[in-house]
């Protein structure tokens, strides 16, 4: 897989972060060669195992279906750069 | 001074009444305004906050009765800025949470103040814990107490620094690929991560969630055992917490290490790192059997993917994870024409570098058509190192290897990314597998162009579990070498 050939312009896409033409070169750039040292996980010889995601793995950790106290609207709102009526201001989603 | 004693000497100073909590705070303070200026560990620090918990405190040691089950009563934590500290700023060494102040105490937190400790300060680290030297924290650097043209690693690095410069009895860290160990070699200290799921990761930022653990940062081992028995459990805040009761570490400190077999790893050579660097691990090596212990030859073969799999098992789920800090709730917004424009600035302005490259590379890696060649693939690499060690350790009871490959560097030595990575080298493995290790120091090294001689760590690593017997064999190796005592930091000599 040739790592250098990343379009780093839709991959910021994909994360939301704006990126200007020289952060997009230099990043790119950047970015290939971390991948190139990543190749060298091309020869780990992986058939038949299975992908670990937890050192000692959990399996369906739940608790009963009960509500319980939570954070208050006030306080989950004391942060917000713009509030109001107990709710988050944002740009208009929807026309 | 009051600083500069360990938890276990200040506990039994505090239950004896020959100190109060409050002076030992106030040394804390002191020392702060004496030395910060030129390591700049801390962010910020509430000292009336603190002088209150102190006098808090005070009262509850003055009643016996009260001070029953706080083994940690009087004893200053600070903290860094990754742990939701309630009514204290958050801001994980970045600019993208602007001014957030956090609403709720971490688990880690809530067990700490339970058992009396006093909750302390934000530490510098590198921005949401992706980084190995504290340069990438976007609120200023931190230097290294031991040689301030140095870095104190990362990306625990404020907490390093601290504990190091007396500033503070313990720190608190966090580690994901060796962000508390790397930094305790860096400045001379014990940087111990339990087992993964040991520590709640409630209220710890997160990075990459598979592999973030809570730990100390620490003058002794007793004093890691202490602060880890206080922390550690199991928490319903954390479904990937551990159930299983806690082993308590802090009785089981060994006096020596008969009848232990530990394991030399084969693959790191560390002959690879210099001469003076290998007669150090050598060296160290052979206290370890003059302590009783046997060595052995064992193998990790797949330790050296660990880098490559780590580098993209961890910005895959910090891709996801950092997608919170967008504008909308918390933090730095910065406005546009809508709401998908507002998502692009606000990152944009609010993140580094060094953590755009890991989003990018962790989106990249998770992106449709690469999901299977990379991120899978690198789940299963993950499998073959957690096998490795559980081969090794059929063959010992404890690893020994490097904690890092050098003493800490100068500022803007490792300015290429890669070769910032590669400090990482011997502590990923361990983070991949989940496994209990810790950097305890293990001698000097002046190295080439340096002035001053700088400490060095050796990384024990355990079993799943393992902790009492990790930090028992710490202990044993500790007090029969005393290499931390050997120098004093740089800064006890520059006045403030």
């Amino acid at each position: 897989m040739a790592a250098a050939e990343i379009d780093v312009k839709y991959v910021a896409h994909l994360a939301r972060i704006a990126l200007s033409p020289e952060e997009e070169q230099k990043l790119g750039a950047q970015l290939g060669n971390i991948l190139g040292y990543i190749e060298k996980l091309n020869q780990a010889d992986i058939s038949g195992v299975e992908p670990t995601a937890h050192a000692f793995p959990l399996v369906n950790v739940t608790r009963p279906d009960e509500t319980r106290p939570s954070m208050s609207n006030e306080d989950a709102l004391r942060n917000a750069p713009a509030k109001a009526n107990g709710l988050f201001i944002v740009p208009k989603i929807v026309e | 001074m009051l600083n500069q004693l360990t938890i276990s000497e200040l506990t039994g100073k505090l239950a004896s009444r020959e100190v109060c909590s409050r002076e030992v705070v106030q040394a804390c303070l002191d020392q702060i305004k004496r030395v910060d200026k030129q390591i700049h560990a801390f962010l910020s620090h509430d000292d009336v906050d603190a002088l209150a918990q102190a006098d808090a405190a005070d009262k509850l040691l003055a009643n016996s009765a009260k001070a029953a089950g706080k083994p940690l009563l009087g004893v200053p934590i600070a903290v860094k800025d990754v742990l939701a500290v309630k009514g204290q700023p958050l801001n994980c060494g970045s600019k993208i949470l602007g001014k957030f102040v956090s609403p709720y105490d971490a688990t880690a937190i809530e067990k700490l103040k339970a058992a009396g400790a006093i909750i302390f300060g934000r530490l510098n680290m590198d921005e949401f814990a992706m980084g190995s030297s504290c340069e990438n924290s976007a609120l200023g650097v931190t230097r290294n107490p031991y040689d301030l043209e140095r870095v104190p690693g990362g990306s625990s690095g404020g907490s390093a620094a601290a504990v190091a410069a007396f500033e503070a009895a313990v720190a608190l860290g966090s580690d994901t690929g060796g962000s508390i160990r790397e930094p305790g070699a860096f400045c001379n200290l014990i940087g111990f991560k339990p087992t993964y799921g040991r520590v709640s990761r409630y209220g710890l930022i997160a990075f990459a969630s598979s592999l973030d653990q809570i730990g100390p940062l620490t003058r002794t081992v007793e004093d890691a055992a202490l602060v880890y028995d206080a922390m550690a459990g199991h928490d319903p805040m954390d479904s990937t917490s551990i159930s299983s009761a806690v082993e308590p570490t802090a009785n089981g400190l060994l006096e020596s290490l008969s009848g232990l077999k530990i394991g030399i790893v084969r693959q790191f050579d560390t002959r690879e790192l210099g001469e003076d660097i290998d007669e150090v691990y050598d060296r160290a090596y052979h206290d370890l059997q003059a302590l009783g212990a046997e060595l052995h030859d064992v193998s990790l073969p797949t330790a050296d993917y660990g880098l490559a799999t780590y580098y993209l098992i961890a910005p895959a789920e910090c891709s996801s994870n950092l997608a919170r800090f967008d504008g909308v709730r918390y933090g730095l917004r910065v406005d546009d024409k809508d709401v998908q424009a507002m998502y692009e600035q606000t990152r944009a302005a609010g993140f580094g570098p060094e953590v755009k490259r890991r989003i990018l590379i962790g989106t990249y890696a998770l992106s449709s058509g690469y999901y299977d060649a990379y991120y899978v693939r690198a789940q299963k690499a993950r499998t073959l190192v957690a096998r490795d060690f559980e081969k090794a350790f059929e063959d010992c009871d404890l690893i020994a290897c490097p904690a890092a490959s050098s003493p800490a560097f100068t500022f803007n030595a490792k300015s290429d990314p890669y070769s910032m990575y590669m400090m990482d080298y011997y502590t990923i493995p361990m983070s991949l597998a989940g496994l209990p290790a810790l950097s305890v120091p293990c001698g000097w090294v002046t190295p080439p162009g340096g002035t001053r001689p700088l400490p060095m760590g050796l990384q024990l690593c355990a079993p799943i579990f393992g902790e009492k017997l990790l930090l028992g064999a710490a202990h044993a190796y500790e007090r029969a070498t005393g290499h931390a005592s050997k120098h004093k930091p740089q800064v006890s000599e520059v006045s403030a």
